[in-house]
């Protein structure tokens, strides 16, 4: 074959175009797209958490959701404000709900317990630019804590300040190992992952299950499930809905 | 051309030798970070950005601001440009590689930056960020190579130069517009979510990279027997008094709003970077720093008398970057996390360790812009 240097480069060049325009494709029409401009409503079937808070701040400086969650999932305890890594923590109402803290003025001081929403409408999802974090179907808000490459424009984007960052190597500050749940690395992001490991065994999730006051329930949004039943009984509450993120834990008033 | 680089005088080479010195002590105290994490930085659970992503957000600026020369002189035929606007060029080159720097010293883990293209996610405004730096970088790189290379030939450029110079005047606006969009579609973050955060971004960067431009020209005029043509210095000056007239009235209105609306939230953001907030006054003598200084170059620069005095003009510029580094760098990102969404007040203070790395990342920029312009001086020497 006679080939001039012009044919070939115009031919090589129309071949990368080619071996490009397939991932541009693909790319452009993942669900991601489509759910990024939020137009669906809440999945049927979806794993959500009622907090009731009144059974929860029953008893006085009780931890023992947060010290189950911590020690079932390597949570260090750093030990500073600047640097902590929480899961689960507990707020004041005011708080948690800042902006309606006049509305409810009698649980101005209650405590609050305060984990990752699990969005329907995740803007940490939305905003994260490797897909280390991502909705399941179930609902799920998971992290990848191996491809996460620790930009924490998701710890920006999450409203609720659900999202911690490995400032340091947290693996020296971590008690007692459970080696059933892997260690995180310095420079990535992490937080509560609705037990999905424990889920994956039938088993509750650990703070669910350490709670002796019944205070936490969890499940499937559907008809006949406990979850159901708790929320449809009363007044409940979600943090901060009118930003559109569609918050799965429902607080019961 | 690049043999220009191997030699020069004795300053050419203290300032090379400088620089490097300054950018050895960056990276070992980058080094320093990698070992330990990024808790050898201010940044916390509640501030989660800082003096990096701040510098990240300006250098934008500067690197966008190479086009208020390229339309006048390409789209107008303002022929006072033509000796300068290759300074325009290469100093966006530059800072756009000082932004990308900046980004990935801000990550937790840098080793995995190629992420970004392995697993390409077009609902991340990042991913749009790097996408259009990148081609913007390269765009500047070959219009800054080629026209510089036709004129040491003595030619014109060549043709096919034009569609891409024009290319880049529309791409300089989408870099500063997309890394607006970083901060401005967060709906947790009432200070930045706002729809005046791209104007204002652009009004900030025609005031501060050509200011930067002209502080460069006049240096390079003096020690580097660079002549940036007759005119176009007062001409530049003219398009930064506009600039940061408008970086003003920008910031006026988001004011406006904000305080006269009430709305506690957003208000609250505001309230702490000018008054302070529960007892916390961290940023509040640096933004009325801002305001004093982009004041008085307002009214330097609009006086003809004064505009036209180099003595004058060059302090004036100076001002003029020193207040939009301020204004879109610490004093846009830090109140974004103050208060935290829970509505506390937990304040960012920089380390040494961070601002080393800083200072790091400027000498970089510095010595690619020495090396460049060198390049530039070179061949017009040869005339």
């Amino acid at each position: 074959m006679n080939l001039d240097r012009r044919t070939f480069l115009k031919l090589a060049s129309l071949g990368l175009l080619a071996i490009a325009a397939k991932p541009a494709i693909d790319l452009l029409t993942r669900p991601e797209i489509v759910r990024a401009l939020g137009i669906e409503s809440t999945l049927p079937g979806r794993l959500a958490m009622a907090v009731d808070l009144k059974a929860c701040t029953a008893e006085a400086g009780c931890h023992d959701c947060i010290l189950a969650c911590h020690s079932v999932h390597n949570v260090p305890d750093i030990g500073t404000a600047k640097e902590e890594v929480k899961w689960i923590r507990e707020a004041t109402y005011g708080q948690a709900f800042s902006g309606q803290e006049t509305q409810y003025a009698a649980l101005k001081d209650a405590r609050v317990l305060l984990l990752c929403n699990h969005c329907d409408n995740p803007p940490c999802v939305r905003v994260c630019p490797t897909q280390a974090t991502w909705r399941r179907v179930d609902g799920i808000v998971m992290m990848d804590y191996h491809r996460c490459i620790g930009c924490r424009y998701c710890m920006a984007a999450c409203p609720y300040g659900s999202r911690s960052f490995n400032w340091r190597d947290p693996v020296p500050y971590i008690n007692d190992i459970n080696l059933n749940y892997p260690t995180r690395t310095k420079g990535v992001v992490e937080k509560c992952n609705f037990c999905e490991e424990r889920l994956a065994l039938g088993q509750p999730p650990a703070c669910v299950e350490a709670c002796k006051k019944g205070a936490l329930t969890f499940g499937e949004l559907k008809p006949g499930t406990d979850i159901q039943r708790v929320l449809s009984k009363g007044y409940s509450l979600t943090r901060k809905s009118q930003l559109g993120t569609r918050p799965q834990v429902y607080y019961i008033v | 051309m690049i043999e220009a680089v191997f030699k020069g005088g004795k300053k050419y080479w203290t300032l090379v030798g400088v620089l490097l010195a300054v950018v050895t002590v960056g990276f070992l105290a980058y080094l320093r970070q990698i070992d330990l994490g990024l808790s050898v930085t201010g940044l916390s659970r509640d501030v989660s950005w800082g003096l990096y992503i701040a510098n990240f957000t300006f250098f934008v600026g500067v690197a966008a601001s190479a086009v208020m020369l390229v339309i006048p002189y390409y789209l107008h035929n303002e022929k006072a440009f033509r000796k300068i606007i290759i300074l325009g060029e290469f100093l966006a080159v530059a800072a756009v590689v000082v932004c990308i720097t900046f980004v990935v010293v801000d990550l937790g883990q840098p080793s995995r930056v190629f992420n970004l293209f392995l697993f390409p996610s077009p609902t991340s405004i990042l991913f749009w960020d790097t996408v259009v730096l990148s081609v913007y970088l390269l765009l500047n790189i070959i219009i800054g190579w080629v026209t510089l290379d036709a004129d040491s030939k003595e030619l014109p450029p060549p043709a096919w130069i034009r569609p891409v110079i024009i290319l880049s005047i529309p791409w300089a606006i989408s870099i500063h517009t997309v890394t607006a969009f970083i901060y401005a579609g967060l709906a947790a973050r009432p200070f930045w979510m706002t729809a005046l955060l791209a104007p204002r971004f652009l009004a900030s960067a025609f005031a501060s990279g050509p200011a930067l431009l002209i502080l460069l020209a006049l240096l390079m005029k003096k020690w580097g027997g660079f002549d940036p043509g007759s005119g176009s210095i007062d001409k530049v000056a003219k398009i930064v008094a506009y600039g940061i007239i408008a970086t003003v009235f920008f910031l006026l209105l988001e004011i406006f709003t904000v305080f006269y609306s009430q709305e506690p939230e957003a208000m609250a953001h505001f309230q702490y970077l000018f008054f302070g907030l529960d007892g916390h006054y961290g940023l509040v003598p640096w933004m009325w720093t801002a305001i004093t200084l982009a004041t008085a170059a307002i009214v330097l620069l609009l006086l003809p008398s004064t505009r036209k005095n180099t003595a004058i003009l060059a302090p004036a510029c100076a001002a003029v970057i020193v207040s939009v580094w301020i204004d879109k760098g610490l004093g846009l990102i830090v109140p974004g996390f103050i208060p935290n969404p829970s509505g506390e007040v937990f304040e960012y203070v920089p380390t040494i360790n961070e601002a080393l790395i800083v200072l790091g990342v400027w000498a970089m920029g510095g010595l690619i812009l020495t090396l460049l312009y060198k390049v530039v001086v070179g061949v017009r020497q040869e005339w």
